[in-house]
């Protein structure tokens, strides 16, 4: 999630993936001609099946893969999508690259964090909400852009924020 | 001109294959596999078309592809469609992604078979959900009808397909950096040569080609490779082209045009942006995205938007992100915003990138908010000079330091303005920020 923190932090606890995701990860393997090459998608596999990637998940990946636990942990502080801790129902994105930047990207983000009473990086305390800043998404032509976990929202305004963050508080 | 990869994009359901054939959709991959194409025949006819890259180089795509050795030892041959979109400022590859993805499959498996590849990957972005999503329906369609997987339409030829996810890295739109990316690695550049086409992913030949690029041979084949080098302002700047125009324009959004289209008729044209925004006037464009250098107001006179033109102008068309700021635009900040792009996705590997880009924003930041000293604007030019050029393992370097280089030199002025009133000269932001 972020490229402020290096440090893939522990959830205290073992992880093995359910069989269904197991079943994912043969099916991945089975499209590439080294164990290595899976090792973005089953990252992926390990980010949707707890939310966030922990050091065990991490080993886990490692074990399976037979990769060094250090590998997978310098690939994962690399990438910036990877979540190394537990991050909010809904991952708030806000793109603040040049074309959403000339469009007044942040302000939108000075007023999330306003309402939300929390800063970039940061997780409401009901874990509803993580809000970060990210580097343009691709969404120039409806700037401001953003994201919300994997659906984007554009072109964003002051009104339309706080009538999709008054749906996103109302749900449980 | 006609629309060309944009035809479908506006139809109902233009993402399945039912609407895809019915628009005539891989009669292109029917007619090499079933009229006895040989791959060689294939490659020449896009060579023939002039085709150039559109990802960012625009290096002749045939001739890339003809670099993989005859004798690659026994080697399988790799093909990589680079969806790795994640230049500032650049749509169109989402676009074609999100509403025509068949048209790019059917590209890259008349690109795999050129090339004599059978295995195949998309390179997409990790925040492209939906397009992964919808390449991915397409593709299962498509093993189902038979154009992917094993003897291609009765043919001999066969080829796998598979989407691969990034994960948020910049780098990786790098050809060699996508490589790595894919292996399993970080995703940072290596040293050419070798260039990938003879080592590339695996230790294998490998070719990397982008989205657009690829959708464009499948009209190549269906049109032929003279229909296609007539589009375009001269015959080394050919076929169709989709531009991305964003910023303080009335109507942002991917336009098709010929190679070449006048930079102020997309700006200001009524197919295309029809103008600036609440009638301000132009100060400055990027014309190719955010690693492109800023051109000023007369600039962008009689600047046709192809590879030779924008060069021409010292600046190049990258992918073809037309980025536009209007005379309120302080230039300070909209470099500093540029600069924060680079420092955050520089992935490295090489001490003067990584030193660099952060340091860059650090001095544009303090210029900004009117800390500025007069002698940092020379210091901005002197960190610019010593990292790139040949200083680092890859370009992006050079593209970092094109927006502080080019609006320092441009724009002047306006870094003095700010270093000597603590202020912007069109106020607003920072005027707030020194008080």
């Amino acid at each position: 999630m972020s490229h402020t923190r290096y440090r893939v932090e522990e959830a205290g606890e073992p992880r093995v993936f359910p069989p269904e995701a197991m079943a994912r990860i043969e099916k991945i393997l089975a499209r590439y001609p080294t164990k290595q090459a899976a090792l973005l998608p089953v990252l992926w596999v390990a980010q949707e099946t707890w939310g966030w990637i922990s050091k065990e998940a991490a080993e886990e990946v490692a074990r399976i893969l037979g990769l060094p636990a250090a590998h997978v942990d310098g690939v994962l502080t690399f990438y910036t999508m990877y979540n190394l801790r537990p991050v909010g129902k809904n991952l708030l994105q806000f793109c603040t690259s040049i074309s959403c930047h000339l469009a007044g990207a942040e302000r939108l983000v000075e007023q999330c964090s306003k309402r939300l009473g929390i800063g970039l990086e940061d997780t409401t305390p009901d874990g509803k909400f993580t809000m970060i800043e990210v580097e343009c998404i691709a969404g120039c032509d409806r700037a401001p852009s953003m994201m919300v976990n994997d659906a984007y929202h554009e072109p964003m305004d002051e009104k339309k924020l706080e009538t999709l963050l008054d749906r996103l508080s109302g749900e449980r | 001109m006609e629309p060309v990869l944009t035809a479908r994009i506006g139809k109902p359901d233009s993402v399945s294959i039912a609407t895809y054939l019915a628009d005539g959709g891989y009669a292109a991959l029917r007619k090499v596999l079933t009229e006895g194409w040989t791959p060689e025949r294939v490659t020449e006819e896009v060579k023939k078309s002039g085709l150039r890259g559109r990802g960012g180089a625009g290096f002749p795509c045939g001739v890339k592809w003809g670099f993989i050795p005859k004798d690659t030892k026994g080697k399988p041959i790799y093909l990589l469609c680079n969806a790795d979109e994640s230049e500032p400022g650049t749509f169109k590859d989402r676009l074609l992604m999100e509403r025509d993805p068949h048209q790019v499959i059917e590209g890259i498996i008349l690109s795999a078979y050129a090339i004599k590849c059978r295995n195949a990957y998309i390179y997409i972005r990790g925040e492209f959900y939906d397009g992964a999503r919808i390449l991915n329906a397409a593709i299962a369609e498509a093993y189902a009808k038979g154009f992917l997987g094993e003897k291609i339409l009765g043919s001999n030829y066969s080829l796998d397909l598979t989407v691969h996810r990034g994960a948020g890295a910049y780098i990786c739109g790098e050809e060699t950096g996508l490589i790595e990316s894919l292996e399993g690695k970080r995703g940072q550049p290596r040293i050419k040569p070798p260039f990938p086409a003879v080592s590339g992913v695996f230790s294998c030949p490998t070719i990397v080609n982008n989205v657009e690029t690829l959708s464009c041979v499948v009209h190549i084949i269906n049109r032929g490779a003279e229909w296609f080098s007539k589009i375009g302002r001269n015959e080394k700047n050919t076929g169709p082209k989709l531009y991305c125009l964003s910023g303080q324009v009335n109507r942002p959004g991917v336009y098709e045009a010929a190679l070449g289209l006048p930079l102020k008729d997309l700006i200001f044209g009524e197919a295309y942006g029809r103008g600036m925004k609440d009638g301000r006037q132009v100060k400055a464009v990027i014309p190719g995205g955010a690693s492109a250098n800023m051109l000023t107001a007369a600039e962008i006179e009689d600047c046709p938007l192809d590879f030779d033109g924008v060069a021409a102008k010292g600046s190049m068309l990258g992918s073809a992100a037309i980025i536009v700021m209007n005379e309120d635009t302080c230039i300070v900040d909209a470099a500093r915003n540029l600069s924060k792009f680079f420092s955050h996705e520089s992935c490295g590997q090489c001490t003067p990138c990584r030193e660099g880009t952060p340091w860059l924003h650090k001095v544009l930041s303090r210029i900004e908010e009117g800390q500025g000293r007069m002698e940092d604007i020379e210091l901005l030019e002197r960190i610019c000079n010593q990292m790139a050029n040949g200083m680092t393992i890859c370009v992006f370097a050079d593209a970092a330091i094109a927006p502080p280089l080019s609006s320092v030199r441009k724009f002047k002025d306006e870094y003095r303005y700010h270093v000597e009133h603590k202020r912007c000269l069109v106020g607003s932001r920072a005027e707030v920020a020194a008080v």
